[in-house]
């Protein structure tokens, strides 16, 4: 109790260590609240998704149609429209699992009890990133051959002495660039969409306890927009989820993008 | 719950046991958290592969057949009609066409009709007429015939009541007679007024 009080008389900002929160056990293999979030929106996800489409309607009911909304705009808004109609087909399970998992996860940010968002503990965008970079590599090699592969990171016409350069940069877009950028942009809103919830929720805490006559008041700006960004963050939510999909459309379309 | 997380943080902190976990830099992926989430991703994806996406893609096509069939039946239905259309103008102008033909045929039978009776009528009054104007002449020939003989028989007894005795010579009376009534005759073919002025006279 004695270290709670001390933390409560000096303020003490949300910080990184804030999302370390293992539950059972410690070190590299530790179970933690982000873990069991994620396991229990997987479960969800399947459960939820496969008693959906076990009688699905050609005259769609209303939970029936709600899903064909949120699969209509993966397959055909950014699949479809995206990689083209004559090779989106074998990526709109990736696609579809990559929007749901990750949109359900964000959300699960704000949605109490749980409100901790999964995607802010790095691992987890990673482990999806890792995913599109496998597909899109194999999709490139299975198409062209490593060899062509190769050859086609090149556009074709350069200066005979530009083509080592562009080359090498290329190859880091491909294999590193890529899957980093889509790993940091998911991880990165996320943890700082969330510490900006815990500013103010722990901000707002603090003044209402510990702040002396009127700076009491403060904490109620500072609880409003603790709400505010809680909405804010549902935008968030499913705006990472759409682009995190886009690029990865993007990177499946540049395959069968005939020159680049 | 900050507060508590901001507690438990500060508590392990002091207890040592958060180590290099809770300090690491956050970009550090997490060995653990890493591998639930690729078998978490894993497990969904291959769900979704195998069924949910199968599934919804079965019954959008199904949508898609439900429709391209609707709209053929509309587009065989609309041919039918319209081809129901174009046979009944056709019937139409067909009949209309028959009707001008028809009532075109009546008007010239019935304009060869009453010119086939007009010329019979003028036939049939041309007759009449022919017929009166026989007739006219048979009934004055008759009159003439009649009227020879008692205008004769009358002038003979006149004559005689004149002369007082009746004459005996009657081949001289009888040339007599008739001598008279060939100028009375001759008389009338100049008109028919001199032969009223003599019968009066």
């Amino acid at each position: 109790m004695t270290t709670v009080v001390s933390a409560a008389e000096e303020f003490v900002p949300p910080s990184a260590p804030d999302f370390w929160q293992p539950l059972i056990g410690d070190g590299a293999f530790a179970v933690t609240r982000a873990m069991v979030v994620m396991v229990l929106v997987t479960i969800g996800l399947a459960v939820v998704m496969m008693l959906a489409t076990r009688r699905l309607a050609v005259v769609p009911g209303r939970g029936q149609f709600r899903l064909e909304g949120v699969y209509g705009l993966v397959r055909n808004s950014i699949g479809r429209d995206i990689i083209g109609t004559a090779h989106f087909r074998p990526y709109v399970p990736l696609l579809f699992t990559l929007f749901t998992l990750i949109l359900v996860n964000n959300l699960m940010g704000i949605i109490p009890p749980v409100q901790f968002p999964t995607m802010s503990r790095i691992g987890f965008p990673l482990a999806l990133a890792l995913g599109v970079y496998v597909v899109y590599l194999v999709a490139g090699v299975r198409r062209r051959g490593l060899g062509g592969f190769l050859k086609n990171l090149v556009p074709s016409g350069l200066p005979f002495w530009v083509v080592p350069v562009v080359f090498v940069l290329e190859l880091v877009t491909f294999l590193v660039t890529r899957p980093v950028t889509l790993t940091l942009r998911l991880f990165g809103n996320m943890f700082a969409g969330h510490i900006l919830l815990l500013l103010f929720a722990l901000g707002g805490e603090y003044l209402l306890l510990h702040g002396e006559g009127l700076l009491k008041l403060v904490s109620i700006p500072a609880f409003l927009m603790f709400f505010l960004f809680s909405a804010f963050e549902i935008l968030i939510s499913f705006l990472q989820a759409y682009v995190f999909i886009l690029l990865a459309s993007v990177y499946i379309a540049e395959v069968y993008a005939d020159d680049h | 719950m900050g507060a508590i997380d901001n507690a438990a943080g500060v508590l392990a902190a002091e207890i040592g046991e958060g180590g290099f976990w809770e300090d690491a830099y956050p970009v550090i992926p997490h060995p653990g958290e890493l591998i639930v989430g690729i078998i978490s991703f894993a497990i969904l994806y291959l769900l979704y592969k195998r069924y949910v996406v199968p599934r919804l893609e079965a019954m959008l096509a199904e949508r898609q057949r439900a429709i391209e069939g609707g709209i053929e039946r509309a587009e065989a239905m609309q041919a039918e009609a319209k081809a129901a259309l174009e046979q009944y103008r056709a019937q139409l102008a067909e009949a209309r066409n028959e009707a001008a033909q028809i009532r075109d045929q009546a008007r010239a039978e019935g304009q060869q009709i009453l010119e086939e009776l007009r010329v019979q009528a003028q036939e049939e009054s041309a007759r009449i007429v022919a017929r009166g104007e026989e007739q006219i002449a048979a009934s004055r020939q008759q009159v003439v015939n009649e009227l020879r003989g008692q205008v004769g028989a009358l002038a003979v007894e006149l004559a005689g009541r004149v002369v007082g005795e009746s004459l005996a010579d009657d081949a001289r009376r009888q040339g007599t007679v008739d001598r008279f009534l060939d100028d009375l005759d001759g008389m009338v073919g100049t008109g028919h007024g001199a032969v009223a002025a003599e019968g009066t006279r």
